[in-house]
């Protein structure tokens, strides 16, 4: 069969959709197979993120870091490097955000805002960059450094939280003071049917359009891309591929800081263990299955912010464990890789075929 | 600090080095089998957790701990064969599929496991090497997992039978040159689902180590990042089973500090002595690359050392 123009465009929404069709389906199965109904399962997957404004109200206050957890893999993979330190650029973020007002306790205002919003952005941007400046100078697998330097700030966090940070107030739950009311993020309007919706999903979308428009639009995005595509084209052509993969990592780990201050800010005003609830590596799977597109992470962040707001009505409606969300999500990022196999072939695939019969001789007569 | 504390601490980190080492080895030894046929399997962790939960499930309902190491080897086989297959797929990448297992094993380690967190199991017993010596010290230094002593037979069988058998070198062949594998009638990607699966079974005796001896119970924070340090420890024992075992004590003693520091009443740093076993895979793997060459030893095929 002829590969048609429109069979790119078609493959690259079939296959992500075909993927979480086939996750979903796998996911009833195994609701199935622990003696729940399937079909009430998805009705309440669905209805517990999308179904009314509650639920939309949590699904967007979850979907919000996740886009920035998703830049943080995203980037990195457009230099063609498989960065999932995004977790501890979070934690190490909200800790940068929160510690602040130690070190300035006369922080106030929206300048105060920004610079505590700065603060987490530069210490997740630092922590990534650090992975990828070990994998071009060093040689360091930067899946396995970013990991590794990701269990580290885990323990750098509750390190300071429950010890030098620690407010004295905080018995049953360590946590580090919590910020001054002038410094936290409000919700965007509060009276409306977005009630508790903070910034944080204006600061989320504008930065994936941002990082849309860099990789498209700009001279240094396309060498990004370059690199990511062919690291010895890039060399032979000259560009600096050290200086942009680093680059890189920096912008999306700052991006995965950015999401665990905007969560001190926004939601937990203080930095506590509550920070540490996988938003990183839920973030790996937003940005596998946008194929690391910016533009198309808005959306996935959504659908799988909605799957980790309806996981509490699953809970309570079916009594499943709380870990069901993370099962679909592991069914989700092997059939969105097993669906990659098929890219490019899917309209090329021998479909059984239904010829009609033809008469091929009349009486002993060829036709 | 007084003498007979910094014996004590000693003794504790030597305990330690065998006990925390044991599921290291395992990992080690299965990522080890993996590369040398051309793939990498960061899912090992997922495989480690998952096991985990399954050898404490199977030696719950089963009464044997030993059926429960059973089914926490062929469970980590399991979830192994299914990298194995997802890799052998055209354009799916080794590193991607590993991050996919590490998300799908610990969902499913959690989500199945959610009615373990209460029970006890029956333990693997533990070997009282140190029956001779009268300081209640030693003997619960040398009180050692019996899976140890397996697992080092392990090392020793792995080693010889990649040097000298004819699979061995099969498996070498597949890591080293596909083009010659092929050549030779042998299907590369068979092969590489074999040793991935074999070496998710030997990662999965590891996870009941965890769950079944020590620390003996299963939860959520069971594992965090063993699996992967495991795999980064192959690197640093640049492919040879004997230096994996070598690699998984050093690592094991690492790992040991925090607790054994705890145990002699130093609590300040926890968390931070914790790290220890991170940052010093960190350091090694940044003393050990290098972007000019390929680590010495690295099968040829592997995409992780260059």
């Amino acid at each position: 069969m002829v590969a048609r123009s429109w069979h790119g465009p078609a493959e690259a929404l079939l296959l992500p959709l075909g993927a979480l069709a086939a996750a979903l389906l796998a996911f009833g199965l195994f609701v199935w197979f622990g003696g729940s109904s399937p079909v009430e399962a998805w009705t309440l997957l669905f209805r517990g993120a999308f179904g009314d404004a509650f639920g939309w109200q949590n699904t967007l206050q979850r979907a919000a870091p996740l886009m920035l957890t998703a830049l943080a893999v995203a980037l990195p993979a457009r230099a063609g490097l498989t960065v999932i330190g995004g977790e501890g650029a979070l934690v190490l973020g909200a800790l940068g955000c929160a510690a602040l007002p130690y070190a300035l306790p006369g922080l106030a205002g929206t300048g105060g805002q920004g610079l505590v919003l700065a603060a987490g952005a530069l210490l997740g941007a630092a922590w990534v960059a650090l992975a990828g400046a070990l994998r071009q100078w060093r040689g360091v697998n930067e899946t396995i450094s970013s990991l590794l330097l990701g269990y580290i700030a885990v323990a750098l966090f509750k390190h300071v939280v429950e010890g030098p940070l620690r407010d004295p107030a905080s018995l049953n739950k360590p946590s580090t003071r919590p910020l001054a009311e002038s410094l936290r993020i409000g919700p965007i309007s509060p009276d409306s049917l977005l009630g508790d919706v903070h910034w944080g999903l204006v600061i989320g979308l504008l930065l994936c359009l941002a990082a849309g428009l860099w990789l498209s639009f700009t001279a240094s995005g396309f060498a990004l891309r370059v690199v990511g595509g062919n690291a010895r084209a890039a060399r032979l052509v000259g560009l600096p591929s050290d200086r942009l993969v680093v680059l890189a990592c920096a912008l999306g780990g700052g991006c995965a800081g950015l999401a665990g201050a905007v969560e001190v800010a926004a939601v937990h005003t203080a930095a506590n263990a509550s920070l540490i609830a996988g938003l990183g590596y839920t973030g790996i799977l937003v940005s596998f299955v946008a194929r690391h597109d910016p533009w198309a992470i808005p959306p996935v962040a959504l659908l799988f912010g909605g799957f980790a707001a309806a996981g509490s009505l699953l809970q309570r409606r079916l009594g499943l464990p709380d870990a069901s969300v993370l099962v679909l999500q592991g069914f989700a990022f092997v059939f969105i890789l097993a669906a990659e196999a098929l890219r490019g072939r899917l309209f090329q695939l021998d479909m059984p075929t239904f010829i009609k019969p033809r008469l091929v001789a009349v009486a002993g007569r060829a036709v | 600090m007084a003498p007979e504390l910094g014996f004590d601490l000693l003794l504790a980190i030597i305990g330690g080095a065998v006990r925390v080492g044991t599921p290291f080895l395992f990992v080690s030894l299965g990522e080890c089998l993996t590369e040398k046929s051309g793939r990498i399997n960061l899912g090992l962790e997922g495989v480690l957790v998952f096991s985990a939960m399954a050898g404490f499930g199977g030696a719950y309902l089963s009464g044997s701990a030993w059926l429960g190491v059973l089914l926490a080897g062929c469970s980590g086989a399991a979830l192994a064969l299914l990298h194995g297959l997802l890799c052998s797929l055209p354009r799916v990448s080794d590193i991607a599929t590993g991050i996919a297992l590490m998300l799908l094993g610990a969902g499913l380690a959690f989500y199945l496991g959610k009615p373990l967190i209460q029970p006890q199991a029956p333990q693997i017993p533990s070997l009282a090497l140190g029956a001779w010596s009268s300081s209640p010290g030693v003997q619960s230094a040398l009180a050692i997992n019996a899976l140890f002593p397996i697992g080092v037979a392990l090392a020793g069988l792995l080693a010889w039978g990649l040097a000298n058998t004819r699979w061995g070198l099969v498996v070498r062949m597949a890591g080293d040159s596909s083009d010659a594998a092929r050549a030779l009638g042998h299907s590369v990607n068979g092969v590489r689902i074999a040793a991935t699966t074999a070496g998710g079974f030997i990662a999965g005796l590891g996870g009941a180590s965890l769950s079944l001896y020590y620390p003996g119970s299963w939860n959520e924070g069971l594992s965090s990042g063993q699996g992967l340090i495991a795999v980064a420890l192959v690197i640093f024992a640049r492919w040879r089973p004997w230096r994996c075992l070598g690699a998984a004590l050093l690592f094991g003693g690492a790992g040991a500090i925090g607790p054994a520091l705890q145990s002699v009443g130093i609590s300040g740093g926890y968390y931070l002595f914790n790290a220890v076993p991170y940052v010093l895979t960190l350091a090694i793997l940044v003393a050990t690359c290098s972007p000019q060459r390929q680590v010495k030893g690295a099968p040829m095929e592997l995409g992780v050392s260059r």
